[in-house]
């Protein structure tokens, strides 16, 4: 697999509005690549695209050699490849902590309870919470919740991983303990798409950056970009930004 | 105004008392387990993209919620049997009772669905799961744990509705102190113990249902908040 993601002159419109407008941009197996810009920008949008939570109107979305774009896509197959991590959390609040992270691997790929448990732990201590294993979300402080959040998607052993604005609910401090995960596990190997107004962790931790302004990729290079900016959108961004 | 309280003649008919009692928590139990099973079925009608199947649910929770109770055991038992279907006393007055409580449990779960914020059914998706999955195990155990407050009073509220029933001879409790009455002339104390009997099987059944909410939602049990 040379290509862990590509998405070639993808376009997507809400109603009238055209929000992508002809987006392309490629990952490798591997590569941490941050995806940043304004609000309407398009960036979470193109992420959601990712594992179809939209649909786009034209263009190629290939994942893990899947054309996410096909008719005949098996959806429930893309979606084990391809794990996503939201800006709310979204944990299940009726279910422990260990009863989130295990429901998929169990209902999907039917293991055991006791191997649910057991992988529950595993990726619990991969973020730092095996002692909340018993917990309700509620009984969590967000920073907690969005550390269960990406180890109930890790627990499927995605092959790429999404982060939609995971830091944007949160305090500086609750932040940090994100990002700090996040950043272990792109020192991982992982593949990751982050969309993100951390313009610190996109320092530290992406191959690449991508810039989106106005439904495109505006700009996009390695970090350096974020010191370095070429165009003066970018530029405008950054000054607003820091 | 002096009325001499007397029990003594009563004595006798606490045998009928019982076995109406009996009958009475009988028909709940039955109208319960069936009236939940439309309720959830009502209310993934009512929410269906199935056009027909939203409109078949709707006719039915508006046209049961907006009739009396009685009249709808009267065209149950008295209607259809002149239309030659006659069923037993006691299969009409259960089958009014699940009809009825079906309909007001499908409004019941179906608020319990909505609340069901779509990031949770975009999570459960996200990771995989089937529809029937998500539907078991992200919509319908969170929307039941949240209205099973209202759920069982509507269950508590159906058993004391059940009282209907003796208007067409079902022999539960209200009929059987009809009958005991109509004997011993003795109406103000046969009442009394009747309503007494009520107040029992209410608080037998609340306890029960909060017995089996223990069982159900350990989230609740654990933690004692609402979800």
């Amino acid at each position: 697999m040379s290509v862990a993601v590509k998405l070639e002159d993808v376009h997507k419109s809400f109603g009238a509005v055209e929000v992508l407008k002809g987006v392309s941009f490629e990952v490798a197996p591997g590569e941490v690549v941050a995806i940043i810009g304004r609000s309407g920008s398009g960036k979470s949008t193109a992420l959601r695209c990712i594992n179809r939570l939209e649909k786009v109107q034209s263009g190629v979305i290939e994942v893990c050699e899947r054309q996410v774009n096909d008719a005949k896509l098996d959806l429930r197959a893309l979606r084990q490849d391809v794990g996503i991590v939201f800006q709310s959390y979204n944990l299940f609040p009726h279910l422990t902590i260990a009863e989130n992270i295990m429901l998929a691997p169990r209902r999907v790929k039917h293991i055991t309870r006791a191997a649910g448990r057991a992988l529950a732990l595993e990726k619990l201590a991969q973020v730092g919470l095996e002692e909340k294993i018993d917990a309700y979300p509620e009984q969590l402080s967000g920073g907690q919740q969005q550390r269960v959040a990406i180890a109930r998607s890790l627990a499927m052993s995605p092959r790429v991983m999404l982060f939609d604005e995971v830091t944007s609910a949160l305090d500086p401090h609750l932040t940090g303990e994100v990002l700090r995960v996040m950043e272990t596990l792109a020192k991982g190997g992982m593949t990751m798409i982050v969309v993100t107004h951390e313009m610190g962790f996109a320092r530290r931790a992406a191959d690449r950056v991508i810039y989106m302004h106005m439904g495109t990729v505006w700009e996009s290079g390695s970090a350096d970009i974020l010191t370095n900016p070429q165009t003066p959108e970018l530029q405008d961004f950054l000054a607003n930004e820091l | 105004m002096t009325y001499q309280l007397d029990f003594t003649s009563l004595g006798a008919y606490w045998p009928q008392f019982l076995a109406g009692a009996l009958t009475t928590l009988q028909f709940t139990l039955y109208a319960t387990a069936l009236g939940l099973v439309i309720g959830i079925v009502g209310a993934i009608a009512r929410g269906s993209h199935v056009g027909w199947l939203r409109l078949v649910a709707g006719i039915y929770v508006e046209v049961v919620r907006n009739t009396p109770f009685l009249i709808q055991i009267f065209f149950l038992f008295f209607g259809l049997a002149s239309l030659g279907l006659r069923m037993p006393i006691f299969v009409a007055a259960v089958l009014a009772m699940v009809i009825n409580v079906g309909a007001y449990s499908t409004e019941i779960v179906r608020a319990g669905i909505e609340s069901v914020h779509p990031s949770q059914i975009e999570a459960a998706e996200s990771l995989g799961l089937s529809r029937f999955q998500i539907y078991r195990d992200i919509i319908l155990k969170p929307a039941l744990e949240r209205v099973y407050p209202s759920l069982t009073s509507q269950f508590t509220l159906m058993m004391l509705m059940s009282s209907v029933t003796s208007q067409v001879s079902a022999e539960e409790l209200t009929g059987a102190a009809n009958n005991i009455q109509s004997v011993t002339f003795r109406s103000m104390e046969t009442y009394l113990i009747v309503g007494l009997l009520y107040l029992l099987l209410t608080l037998l059944l609340k306890a029960g249902f909060w017995g089996l909410g223990q069982v159900l939602f350990p989230r609740r049990r654990r933690l004692g908040t609402v979800l």
